[in-house]
């Protein structure tokens, strides 16, 4: 998902509550005077002990955010890191929104880009109080007021932040708060900062959705329908009665499963297989991956629309025509399932006037109005209680609250008097649906004089976005282009002249989602296997011909064109060691630059991926670790992916069940991994998807260089690539 | 059914049937939620708990087989090889989103007890079962690595 942005949302600095301190923004991003408190969206707040607390908009799936929003809160009011305390805001689209999308919600790798100067303000507003506090308290200017690790200091004066928060919050706030100038930065950019969430993750105690234990649960699994689509038209729960803790089984209204309820998982699970149930399956998808991928292939024939602004497909194909040579490629990508190891849940309780939901919450801005429309509540009466989430990779943001829908209507059956945990086993997971599409790509390059004279390029897959109340982030007014199908491909910075981008919209009853890195996942696949082709019909290194191609002084260019030279410079770029080969790929995504050069051996024909040299720009770096931590954990998911896993259907049944048939990474696959951070002053950009889109292709070039084979076909297992 | 279980030092009385998995009994009846439910087949490792010292997946084991034996959770692991593990999780943040390394931390741990000082190839061995969609192996190898130097030292 692309999302620009220049709006700037200005910090309303205002005061309020006795105890403590809470600083924040008015809903209209405007300043305005400090009687405008029913209006505040607080960040920031100090308790009378002086530890910081840090409301978090955004939720925790891994990706570093906890750490990462503390620090900039941290930086701003000199803190010690130690006594900033981190929590996840409650639901409210006004409040916490996410200022790129507009409602509340984290996705895109836009967390620390949107909040990068939301929450600097935010604790600049609540330092410049909190010394004024001082100053009064000690009758000195505040310019002779310094903070150092929490403590305010004037001469002999001392006090810790909680000692003046009290006054502080009589106090009004600067409209305009100062940050600091990075100069001065003393956290952000630190090259380790202990994470906020290790100490809970390594000791058990850290709360998941999953955890979540509430007096008089009840726990559901539900048994839906086994071709998406599929209407029920009958059951019977008689073989279920002789399960002990078998509760009951509801039909849900939506027709597409039963609800089956249990005094504990285990109950509900045994019931489950003891239930038979009829479907309907004359609206369902009823092929098999050979004809959807064949139906896939056949769109490309005749694309849909143009991707590509201003485009000329007609004069794009006679230029290919007119070419000296010719470079073809067809690709075709699977269904992918995300497969977070914390397998989706969600409980909701009753509450006075409503429901309070417990989930590891990706996009409350579209939960919480998804259930108050399904159970006829005020959205007020719906609560969200946000907890740590068991990854996500993409699946826990639908834009129609799937899982917590379901879990509102489970409730709903039962009377909605009980608290209901609704869970996904692994095999509702990998069957579930919500895939990363599947893709084909077909691309014809034609060469004239050494260069490239025009690149006709199609796509054909169902689009993740278009029909769904997201559509207007991502598609232009008039436009009838997902640009999550073809980002990547139809913004390339390469310079290529007569580009077309053509694009079909299949159809499918299969639900489809992003999935981390959403369309990158397969056009840096496409680019950067077909630019290596490019490379070598025309007689050139990889990584020049490259530089070539990003050598008309563009900032973008400039900055694709700098991490594939320190790539390749810290990778030893051309100078593999005897047995092993190299492949490179570079690519832009979430305004984020990635090189990566994937070094292999292959022994007795299998493949073993030995190490990934990665460089990125994600402009300001807050905290180096986390950014190193996010690309090896992009490589390893787009590893995983590309060496062996699909989502495949006969007859519309998909046949994975498991882990162990969707094999997940493992340790023994893991290549050694370094990454690189290039070192900026631009704003920061997002990391957490970033990492994926170059190392599929990489290896895949990689792979080429050493076998001769080029990879057109995902998995790289399904191209007969055999892996040590 | 009633049976005694000893986890972490201590007699627990739970009711369960027999052929429920420990998982479940640890998570739904005792609350010990630290164990992970990831795949229910043994394939992923984040259940994974020690029975008599040695690491066994909660998912697939079943209470009734239980009785008289010593079961320690990420509650209660303790001694030289899980503080090391511990320490040397924070110190090298290997957590991301941290749902696999209770499991991950019980694996460890067992390896350590048994091999103070493994190889690459030893941790490799040891941790193959226990999956991170997160991708956090790389850390983890460098993890096991310094907390067998922690022991050392």
């Amino acid at each position: 998902m692309t999302i620009q942005t220049t709006r700037r949302t200005l910090l309303k600095g205002a005061a309020a509550t006795s105890m403590a301190l809470v600083i924040g923004m008015r809903a209209d991003g405007s300043f305005a005077a400090a009687s405008g408190v029913a209006h505040m969206n607080p960040f920031v707040s100090i308790s009378d002990d002086g530890v910081v607390h840090v409301i978090l908009k955004h939720f925790e799936m891994g990706q570093g955010t906890t750490t990462g929003l503390a620090t900039l809160v941290a930086e701003e009011l000199d803190a010690d890191w130690n006594r900033v305390a981190i929590h996840f805001a409650p639901a409210d689209n006004e409040r916490y929104k996410n200022l790129f999308f507009g409602a509340q919600g984290t996705g895109g790798s836009t967390a620390m880009a949107n909040s990068y100067m939301q929450y600097r303000q935010a604790a600049a507003a609540a330092r410049a109080v909190l010394v004024q506090a001082a100053a009064e308290a000690w009758n000195v200017p505040a310019s002779e007021i310094s903070i150092t690790a929490s403590m305010l200091k004037a001469g002999n004066n001392r006090a810790h932040l909680g000692e003046m928060a009290a006054k502080a919050a009589t106090l009004t706030a600067p409209e305009n708060p100062s940050v600091k100038d990075p100069s001065d930065f003393r956290l952000i950019g630190l090259d380790h900062l202990p994470r906020k969430d290790s100490h809970l993750k390594t000791t058990g105690l850290a709360t998941f959705a999953l955890d979540v234990k509430l007096p008089g649960m009840v726990y559901a699994v539900l048994l839906r329908s086994p071709r998406f689509g599929g209407k029920l038209t009958s059951f019977d729960a008689s073989g279920a009665n002789s399960v002990p803790g078998f509760i009951g089984a509801k039909a849900l209204p939506t027709g597409g499963a039963i609800a089956v309820y249990g005094k504990n998982t285990w109950a509900a699970i045994q019931a489950r297989d003891a239930i038979t149930a009829d479907w309907d399956f004359s609206a369902a998808e009823n092929r098999s991956t050979d004809e959807l991928a064949d139906y896939h292939r056949s769109l490309l024939d005749a694309p849909q629309f143009e991707a590509v602004e201003g485009a000329d497909r007609a004069a794009t194909e006679a230029a290919v025509a007119a070419a000296d040579t010719v470079i073809e490629a067809e690709l075709n990508f699977p269904f992918l399932a995300h497969a977070p190891m914390e397998p989706l849940n969600c409980v909701i309780e009753p509450t006075e006037n409503g429901i309070r939901v417990h989930d590891g919450c990706q996009f409350p801005g579209a939960v919480k109005p998804t259930l108050a429309h399904i159970l006829e509540l005020d959205p007020a009466n719906v609560e969200i209680r946000t907890v740590f989430a068991g990854g996500s990779f993409g699946r826990r943001a639908t834009t129609n609250a799937d899982y917590q829908a379901e879990a509102a209507l489970a409730f709903a059956l039962l009377g909605r008097k009980t608290p209901v945990k609704v869970v996904w086993t692994r095999e509702d997971d990998i069957k579930g649906g919500y895939y990363r599409p599947m893709f084909a790509h077909r691309v014809k390059v034609g060469l004239k004089d050494g260069r490239i004279a025009a690149w006709d390029h199609r796509v054909a897959g169902k689009p993740i976005i278009k029909g769904t109340p997201f559509e207007s982030l991502v598609m232009k007014p008039g436009s009838q282009v997902d640009a999550t199908s073809v980002e990547g491909v139809n913004d390339s910075h390469y310079a290529i002249p007569a580009m077309s981008v053509g694009l079909s919209d299949a159809e499918t009853p299969v639900p489809v989602l992003w999935w981390r890195s959403v369309g990158h996942t397969h056009t840096a696949f496409a680019m950067e296997t077909v630019v290596d082709q490019v490379a070598e019909a025309l007689g050139k290194d990889p990584v020049a011909y490259r530089l070539e191609l990003l050598s008309g002084g563009d900032k973008d260019q400039k900055r694709l064109a700098e991490v594939l030279k320190l790539a390749a410079e810290k990778a030893g770029w051309g100078k593999p060691a005897a047995g092993r080969h190299q492949g490179i790929a570079v690519h832009k995504s979430f305004s984020t630059y990635v090189a990566e050069v994937v070094e292999i051996s292959v022994t007795d024909g299998a493949v073993k991926v030995e190490k990934v040299t990665c460089a990125v720009d994600c402009g300001t770096a807050v905290n180096p670790d986390v950014i190193r931590a996010q690309m090896e954990g992009g490589i390893g998911y787009g590893l995983g992916h590309v060496m062996r896993n699909q989502i495949t259907m006969t007859d519309g049944e998909v046949d994975q069940f498991n882990f162990p048939d969707y094999e997940p990474l493992r340790i023994t696959d893991m290549p050694a991994v370094e990454v690189h951070i290039v070192a900026s002053s631009e704003a920061p950009t997002g990391v957490g998807e970033p990492g994926v889109p170059p190392v599929g292709p990489a290896l895949a070039n990689a792979i080429y260089a050493a076998t001769g084979t080029r990879v057109t076909q995902l998995p790289m297992t399904e191209n007969g690539i055999a892996f040590a | 059914m009633a049976m005694k279980l000893n986890i972490n030092g201590k007699q627990v009385s739970v009711a369960a049937e027999p052929g429920t998995p420990l998982l479940w009994v640890l998570r739904d009846e005792l609350d010990m939620t630290g164990t992970k439910f990831g795949c229910g087949v043994a394939s992923c490792g984040a259940c994974t708990v020690h029975v008599d010292g040695e690491p066994v997946r909660s998912c697939s084991t079943y209470v009734d087989d239980l009785e008289g034996t010593e079961i320690t959770t990420i509650e209660g692991v303790n001694g030289p090889a899980a503080q090391a593990v511990q320490t040397a999780w924070r110190e090298m943040d290997v957590v991301q989103c941290g749902y696999c390394q209770s499991g991950q931390i019980m694996s460890a741990v067992n390896l350590l007890a048994t091999n103070a000082k493994p190889t690459d190839q030893d941790i490799d061995d040891a941790m193959a079962g226990n999956a991170c969609r997160c991708a956090t192996y790389h850390r983890i190898r460098a993890a096991i690595h310094r907390a067998s130097d922690i022991m050392e030292a």
